[in-house]
């Protein structure tokens, strides 16, 4: 909880948020679901060449939170679950390391649905 | 005369547009680099709680995503995320509360054409995608890595 740990969070989330932006407004036939798409896969590239959890555990949530975390998720967890339980382990790991945050996104959209009327 | 006219118009237009680009494109960045810093450390505020917790950084991650997760949903919810990403573009969408928002903004669009159809199926507009080509490219990724450097954890 030191100051410098968000700071750090801060500058380098937002040069994650920034290149996605930049990407966006350059290459200008892509939209933002194909950015979010591009760096998820970007994020599950940097995590197997060993870049992503250096950058998490620099920066914490300033990688964590930004959607490449969802790729590293994935692939850190199929690696885990290879480690201890070969190809079974490879094919659920992913999903299992991001359960969590897929289920709570699901059941509080289908709650927003019903409950919360869209405005405009 | 008209021919050269129409090619000066031309040529201005492209100088417009060009210097117009310009400062809405420097504009942008500014509101993704702070809008989506500011996610973050929000992000990291809950991070810290985990790690005090005494969870390792690893573990931490996943609880302090799925809070934010939690609060893009019902930020989505209360209309106040879309405004937010109409200015921050990337900086609202890219931050895993995006992702929340991205399932929860057409669930409640979409809501008229029925829970089935409209709700269960739109929920996953463009949440389907990302979960799509993620698994996909972690897969190849870490079957990659396994045969390049070995079985993991040996």
């Amino acid at each position: 909880m030191s100051p410098a740990s968000f700071v750090i969070a801060f500058l380098v989330g937002g040069a994650i948020c920034l290149l996605a932006q930049l990407t966006l407004d350059l290459a200008r036939n892509l939209t933002a679901a194909h950015v979010m798409v591009l760096f998820v896969v970007l994020g599950a590239v940097a995590s197997g060449l060993g870049l992503y959890e250096p950058l998490v555990e620099f920066s914490g949530a300033g990688a964590a939170i930004p959607l490449p975390a969802f790729g590293h998720a994935l692939v850190q967890g199929m690696l885990k679950g290879a480690a201890q339980q070969g190809a079974g382990g490879l094919l659920s790991g992913g999903l299992t390391a991001a359960a969590m945050g897929l289920t709570v996104a699901i059941v509080i959209g289908l709650l927003m649905a019903l409950v919360a009327r869209p405005q405009g | 005369m008209v021919e050269a006219t129409r090619e000066q118009a031309e040529d201005y237009r492209r100088l417009v547009t060009r210097f117009g680009r310009r400062p809405a494109i420097l504009r942008n960045a500014v509101w993704a680099f702070l809008v989506g810093g500011t996610i973050c450390a929000v992000g990291q505020f809950f991070l810290g709680l985990f790690l005090l917790r005494g969870m390792p950084l690893k573990e931490a991650t996943v609880p302090a995503a799925s809070t934010m997760i939690a609060i893009g949903a019902i930020l989505t919810g209360l209309g106040v995320y879309d405004k937010l990403g109409r200015r921050a573009g990337m900086g609202a969408a890219l931050p895993i509360t995006g992702f929340a928002n991205a399932i929860v903004a057409p669930a409640m669009e979409f809501r008229r054409e029925g829970l089935l159809l409209g709700v269960g199926a739109r929920l996953f507009q463009i949440a389907g995608p990302v979960i799509v080509y993620a698994l996909a490219a972690a897969l190849l990724v870490a079957v990659v890595r396994i045969l390049v450097a070995g079985p993991p954890g040996s």
